[in-house]
């Protein structure tokens, strides 16, 4: 399965991702992370491998795209 | 999009090891900024096409100053605006390097406007990225070229208006009104669709440059969430609401297809060939030190040389340097004239010395030539104690007020007269100034006005005016 991954200390919580993600399957999360932003997490399941938060997230390392399964 | 794994692209560095501090992971970028995003494209487009190490990004003055913490390239730091200045040397001198200039709307549509015009212009073969987001968000948000009509900015607290502003800049229409350019294109960094034809048209830049067809620009219009007030996911909303209304995305110019290949010829530079043009073959006669042979009072002089702009006094400042690094001595020349080539006044600072020279201004002179009485009346009180003054008596109709330095008076425009030219009065100046100190002798200044005059055929005149001013001294004693 697809599956996007957010590298957590890396998150600034723009929720960009959130906002571009057409199967909804991010989410923010309550904890504060080391920057100290509520970053976003991957729901778990639902990822259809688009790239679409990829492309909008401004930080370079905070979200990887698996796009086939691994 | 063809990779199985969409990750950190390798145009930028694994970790941020020129930025200081102990984060050397994240950028310092605020949430949900364009820059971000547009770097990660730009990045990603150097790592598809395999050419980061051959690249040379130039930051701008902005937020994007610190590129060069994240990309994997060459960079150079431009002042405020120069940057499609400097890159244009950077290509020009390195034909096989892929140039991006990096600059924001303030930067490149105000400070640097007449920069990239020119460079447009003259469709130098280089990748300009603009990024557009209507303010100066480095320093706190103030009005910028690009600023909307109505948005309040730090600057423009009742809104831009046009009768007080005028209205925002449209740079890609601008430049599209030049012939040269070979791609312009205006893009944004909104929804999946628009980051999509940013992403696409950053590359078609870039793929521009590599196939060397000329200048390529594409702007970006670019969220700044923190200089607007707003959160990220508005900004992007106000972006597609209020700027794409104004600045309208699309294709301005596209040459690609057209243009041919244009690679210049390859220099090939031969050091003889270099020295030969800039006229370095001929090696200038050397002199022997004179300093310890001479006057302790005119050992290491600090001069300053004035009169009429067209009395030749810069040429005097100047030829009193060249021969004094003949004798091989420090020397500097600082001219200071006004904007009348011929008439006004003009003035200017030398230094010889066997030391070093601190700073080529001269503040308390040792030597005053002054060539005009406004010369005499303003410097004159400048000489320190001990020291010399020459003075025009042709043109000064008074004799130095002080008492504690030693005056020469050198009717050298009457002199001049004689010998057939007014211009050569500064010559006769010289010639009693080296006959007065010995500082310089009438060898070493006749194989400097060999190496400063370019019109030879005023050598054996000005030759004559210094021999006339050594006569005048030697006659005095």
């Amino acid at each position: 399965m697809p599956r996007m991954e957010v590298f957590i200390d890396h998150c600034k919580g723009c929720e960009l991702c959130v906002d571009v993600c057409p199967a909804g399957v991010i989410e923010m999360v309550e904890e504060i992370n080391k920057l100290g932003y509520h970053p976003a997490k991957y729901k778990g399941e639902g990822c259809t491998g688009c790239g679409f938060c990829f492309y909008a997230c401004p930080e370079p390392d905070a979200i990887t795209v698996y796009k086939k399964e691994d | 999009m063809a990779k199985d794994i969409l990750e950190k692209p390798k145009g930028f560095h694994d970790v941020y090891f020129y930025k200081p501090g102990d984060d050397k992971e994240n950028t310092h970028y605020c949430p949900g900024c364009g820059h971000g995003t547009a770097h990660k494209l730009i990045a990603e487009a150097l790592e598809d096409f395999g050419v980061a190490d051959r690249t040379i990004m130039i930051s701008p003055v902005g937020c994007s100053v610190f590129v060069y913490y994240y990309f994997a390239t060459g960079n150079i730091q431009a002042a405020h605006g120069r940057a499609p200045a400097v890159g244009t040397g950077l290509k020009r001198a390195n034909p096989d390097s892929i140039v991006i200039s990096y600059q924001g709307d303030g930067d490149l549509g105000a400070i640097g406007g007449n920069n990239i015009l020119q460079a447009a212009n003259r469709g130098e073969n280089i990748t300009v990225f603009f990024i557009n987001n209507a303010i100066y968000g480095m320093t706190g948000g103030q009005m910028a070229p690009t600023t909307l009509l109505g948005q309040k900015t730090m600057t423009t607290p009742y809104g831009r208006s046009i009768q007080n502003e005028g209205y925002p800049i449209k740079i890609c229409e601008l430049l599209a009104s030049l012939e040269s350019p070979t791609y312009l294109e205006r893009v944004a960094i909104t929804d999946t669709k628009h980051i999509m034809k940013a992403r696409l048209a950053i590359r078609k830049a870039i793929k521009t440059q590599i196939d060397n067809k000329g200048f390529s620009l594409v702007e970006i219009l670019s969220p700044c969430p923190t200089g607007w007030r707003m959160t990220p996911v508005d900004a992007k909303k106000w972006i597609t609401e209020k700027m794409m209304d104004y600045f309208k995305l699309g294709v301005f110019k596209d040459l690609t297809k057209e243009r041919k290949p244009y690679s210049p010829p390859k220099m090939n530079l031969n050091l003889d060939e270099v020295e030969e043009k800039l006229g370095l073959k001929e090696k200038p006669p050397t002199f022997p030190s004179t300093m310890s042979d001479i006057k302790e009072q005119y050992r290491n002089p600090r001069i300053k040389v004035a009169g009429f702009g067209g009395q030749g006094v810069l040429m005097l400042g100047n030829l009193l340097a060249e021969t004094g690094m003949l004798h091989d001595y420090n020397v500097s020349w600082l001219p200071s004239y006004g904007p009348e080539m011929r008439g006004g006044t003009a003035n200017c600072q030398v230094h010889i010395d066997e030391g070093q020279i601190g700073s080529p201004v001269v503040t308390d002179s040792t030597v005053l030539v002054a060539m005009n009485k406004p010369s005499l009346d303003k410097f004159e009180p400048d000489v320190v104690p001990g020291g010399l003054i020459l003075y025009n008596t042709s043109m000064i109709d008074r004799k130095p007020e002080r008492t504690d330095v030693e005056a020469i008076p050198v009717p050298a425009t009457e002199m001049a007269d004689e010998i057939g030219s007014l211009r050569v009065a500064n010559m006769i100046m010289i010639g009693a100034y080296l006959q007065k100190t010995g500082i310089l002798t009438k060898d070493s200044i006749f194989a400097a006005l060999d190496i400063a005059i370019k019109h030879k055929q005023f050598i054996p005149m000005n030759r004559q005016a210094i021999e006339a001013g050594i006569e005048h001294v030697k006659n005095m004693d």
